[in-house]
């Protein structure tokens, strides 16, 4: 019964990466590849997903686990506004951020008057934007394995002596570390993937806030064979990462 | 009972969405559904569907309102977006009855990709100019003034028909710009001097013309040096006689009028 349905949903997302393959010009491809452009998006690529990761990790993980644990009026609410970014519309998302950090955004003007500097245009934009679209899917992992997992452990842990930090060291984290990999994975894959709300917010420049994403776009103007070649590889970054970064012992955390 | 509940709710969901598309619609940059016309035979007219560069929009839209007003039962339903994109959803079998490039390079394609039906005409050419904020407070007159430092300045990507032109114009003149950003189209470029988030941007004539207001002009002497080309033509499979007659009319008076005030300069 199960077994149509399953199939379809498998061709959706199977299909289409046949058809790029299909497309793409096998003979040409390791030339259209390797052009120093695609190299610069690639490097960038990795760079600002890596520190948008690490950005998501340090601010995400605290949130979730006040999002799981705390108990006061409006967490509900709370809750489904940290989701926001998953559900709007990426080029939203850039406008958002361009009306906050933008030279005319109220947190903007402030930053220009500070430091001269200004923050649209630049590889730190991108970074940001990535952040901001890949946060809720490292939220959401850690948050639901927190309230699944409850907080006995951690109260047995405290009526036997255990000060919060070695709770959270030796307790919490323990238990959070399979939601934490799958986290992490999926927000990194969601990071190299961004694509409106980069170039809404930071723009479209080689080696400063071209992603690979961008390069795509803007082969796909004047080359599609160089389109579609760089599509693949940005397919076979995603699929490895997914794959590489995975092991078999996380998976235990969304079973 | 809940889960059968979410389901039914589901499927009427999406099929209230797919029943919705029946009607003829347009979306963003997307394909254009034309309806077949409903017992309309050739003499009365029926849906004409142009493909048109996005800097036609506005003058374009007017032509459209102007032609269906001549044509009694014609509408004239319209995608416009960037002229490579419109030549890649033609080549992979989008319908459409006649298609108006931004570009000389973009119609020859559509020409090679074999979808283009006789011969393509020139109806309008179009220039760069620099778009700034209202009452020019960075004070720039030149192309060469885009180089000042401090600036931000934003052009098209070369791959693109604005960002090309401007290509042209840097090699005419010697000075290289280093924009903070190339974006992929020149509504883009528009849209961050008009927010303040570009101090000046690389934009077509026609462009600060629809942004009076928002942004100002500074004329380019230099401009001159990479002159654009509008060349419009019949598509291949499409309604031939009223797309012929379509493109009459822009290369008619009342398009010339209609392409001049929206500061587009003769075709030559």
């Amino acid at each position: 019964m199960l077994g149509i349905p399953a199939a379809l949903a498998l061709a959706l997302v199977v299909l289409p990466v046949a058809g790029l393959l299909v497309r793409s010009n096998l003979t040409r491809l390791p030339s259209l590849i390797v052009t120093p452009s695609s190299w610069h998006a690639l490097r960038l690529s990795l760079l600002t997903a890596g520190l948008s990761t690490l950005a998501c990790v340090l601010l995400g993980v605290p949130l979730a686990v006040v999002l799981a644990r705390a108990r006061f009026h409006g967490i509900r609410l709370l809750r489904s506004i940290v989701l926001l970014p998953l559900v709007l519309p990426p080029v939203v998302g850039g406008l958002a951020l361009l009306y906050l950090l933008g030279r005319k955004g109220f947190l903007g003007m402030l930053i220009t008057t500070l430091t001269g500097e200004s923050v649209p245009f630049t590889t730190a934009a991108v970074v940001i934007a990535q952040t901001f679209v890949a946060m809720p899917f490292l939220v959401v992992s850690l948050e639901g394995a927190l309230r699944g997992s409850g907080d006995r452990y951690e109260q047995v842990a405290a009526t036997l002596g255990a000060r919060p930090w070695t709770v959270f060291r030796r307790v919490t984290l323990p238990l959070l570390l399979p939601a934490l990999g799958s986290g992490v994975v999926l927000s990194f894959a969601r990071a190299l993937g961004e694509f409106g709300a980069t170039i809404t917010f930071a723009g479209s420049l080689e080696d400063v806030t071209r992603t690979l994403p961008l390069e795509v776009y803007t082969q796909a103007e004047v080359d599609i064979d160089s389109a579609v070649a760089l599509s693949l590889l940005l397919i076979v970054v995603a699929v490895v990462v997914i794959a590489v970064a995975r092991p078999r012992s996380w998976e235990g955390g969304l079973r | 009972m809940k889960k059968l509940a979410l389901v039914v709710a589901a499927v009427a969901l999406f099929a209230g969405a797919c029943s919705s598309s029946d009607e003829p619609s347009t979306q963003p940059g997307g394909s254009v559904t034309a309806p077949a016309p409903k017992g309309a035979g050739k003499a009365g007219g029926g849906t004409l569907t142009v493909f048109a560069a996005a800097s036609l929009t506005e003058s374009f839209t007017a032509l459209g309102k102007a032609f269906e007003a001549q044509h009694a039962g014609t509408t004239v339903k319209f995608s416009f977006a960037g002229s490579s994109g419109l030549v890649q959803q033609l080549t992979n079998g989008a319908k459409a009855d006649v298609f108006a490039s931004a570009d000389q390079a973009n119609m020859d394609k559509a020409v090679q990709g074999g979808v283009i039906d006789g011969q393509p005409a020139v109806f309008a050419t179009n220039k760069l100019a620099i778009a700034v904020a209202p009452g020019n407070p960075k004070n720039i007159r030149s192309f060469a003034d885009l180089n000042k430092a401090g600036l931000t300045v934003i052009t098209c990507a070369p791959q693109v028909p604005c960002g090309a032109a401007a290509k042209k114009i840097e090699t005419a003149t010697g000075v290289t710009l280093k924009p903070k950003s190339e974006e992929q189209d020149v509504k883009q470029v528009l849209n961050k001097v008009a927010s303040g988030d570009a101090d000046a941007g690389l934009v077509y004539v026609t462009d600060t013309t629809s942004a009076a207001g928002k942004v100002d002009k500074v004329d380019l002497a230099e401009a001159a040096q990479a002159i654009n080309s509008y060349p419009i033509a019949a598509v291949k499979g499409g309604q031939a006689d009223l797309a012929h007659q379509f493109e009459e009319f822009v290369l008619g008076t009342q398009g010339k009028n209609e392409l001049t005030k929206a500061g587009f300069g003769p075709a030559q």
